[in-house]
């Protein structure tokens, strides 16, 4: 069983640095303690979703920032409120930290603030991707090893 | 959507039906695993026109819901495209078939004038997001409790004003004989479970960070 305990230590030893590094808060800890055996893919497919719904949002929030007679800002708040909601429920903590700064440029109607943190949000949505894509396989490579999943405390 | 009379939780507890509404895919998927998880059976809808439409507010089905499932809590998210979750609050507490159920609203705003006018409009609580497993423990909890408690009493208490209710006695806004005879017992409970839970709001207000 040493593969199993290699591969758990590893993954506990990631998800430790996903918190630390503030890419995840306590909110995905409490996902992952609701994953059970009636649903035991729901932390994959809740991550599924979110990531859907970012690229979605982002794209509206790209749209709306390029119009180039007059950008509507209500609109890009909107999107971005959207995300912020998301991003809280999911524990996605770097992208909910752009978003709450991403409001105040669209409060202030200022395009070059919203534009940068387009920028960054995509930014983090793209490292946070890679991120839990790692996680994930890692957990499947405990199962497939026989182990299962430590749960973080 | 789950068949009435099909699931009957031990002992004497009997499963809430809670209809969760939120424009959120993701805090959908969330707060239905929440309640889930806290023994409920849900219906989780995203906007606030399709909540009337399952409760037949809209004038259609009557209000036992697509699956003669009664409704005995409402969480409903604030802000939300078309009709928020206010404005759906208030169109319940303004029908005489479902004032009666209590109705939380979630919102990852913490505005304290929000907040007023939801519990003005007889929100039993606003909840702050994301919620949390505790949150829903508690309220569905609450929920039970209230039930049965009245259940002994026998008497259903009519927190909104009884002084311009014309209505008192001859509204069984919750109870409807079918639906009891549809869990497949006698349970007094099933029909108070849709009873104000408590008077005191302001003190239910979680803070998050």
């Amino acid at each position: 069983m040493d593969v199993v305990n290699q591969l758990q230590r590893q993954f506990l030893d990631y998800s430790a640095s996903l918190h630390r590094e503030g890419f995840l808060d306590d909110q995905f800890t409490q996902l992952q303690k609701l994953q059970d055996e009636n649903s035991p893919d729901f932390v994959v497919e809740v991550a599924s979703l979110f990531f859907e719904d970012c690229e979605k949002l982002i794209n509206n929030m790209a749209r709306a920032l390029e119009q180039q007679q007059g950008v509507d800002f209500k609109q890009v708040d909107a999107s971005v409120h959207q995300l912020k909601g998301s991003s809280s429920s999911i524990g996605a903590m770097r992208v909910k930290n752009v978003c709450i700064a991403f409001r105040s440029f669209c409060e202030a109607q200022n395009r070059e603030g919203c534009l940068r943190c387009l920028q960054q949000v995509t930014q983090e949505y793209s490292l946070l991707k890679n991120k839990l894509q790692t996680l994930f396989r890692l957990e499947q490579q405990i199962l497939a090893a026989g182990g299962s999943v430590p749960t973080i405390e | 959507m789950e068949v009435a009379g099909e699931v009957l939780h031990s002992g004497s507890s009997q499963e809430l039906h809670v209809l969760a509404v939120d424009d959120s895919y993701v805090d959908r998927k969330v707060i239905e695993k929440l309640l889930k998880t806290s023994s409920c059976k849900v219906t989780a809808v995203e906007s606030g026109a399709r909540a009337l439409q399952f409760l037949g507010l809209d004038g259609g089905k009557g209000s036992l819901g697509f699956n003669g499932l009664k409704v005995n809590l409402i969480m409903t998210d604030y802000s939300m495209p078309g009709m928020t979750g206010y404005e759906l609050l208030k169109k319940i507490k303004r029908s005489s078939a479902f004032r009666e159920i209590p109705v939380v609203i979630m919102s990852s705003e913490n505005i304290l004038t929000r907040i007023d006018s939801c519990l003005e409009e007889g929100a039993e609580e606003f909840l702050v997001k994301p919620v949390k497993l505790s949150d829903v423990k508690r309220l569905t909890k609450d929920c039970v409790t209230r039930g049965e408690t009245e259940g002994r009493d026998g008497r259903r208490v009519n927190k909104r004003k009884l002084e311009d209710d014309n209505h008192s006695s001859s509204s069984s806004t919750s109870s409807s004989p079918s639906t009891t005879a549809s869990f497949g017992c006698g349970l007094a409970t099933s029909e108070l479970l849709s009873s104000p839970l408590h008077s005191s709001k302001r003190a239910k207000l979680r803070d998050r960070d």
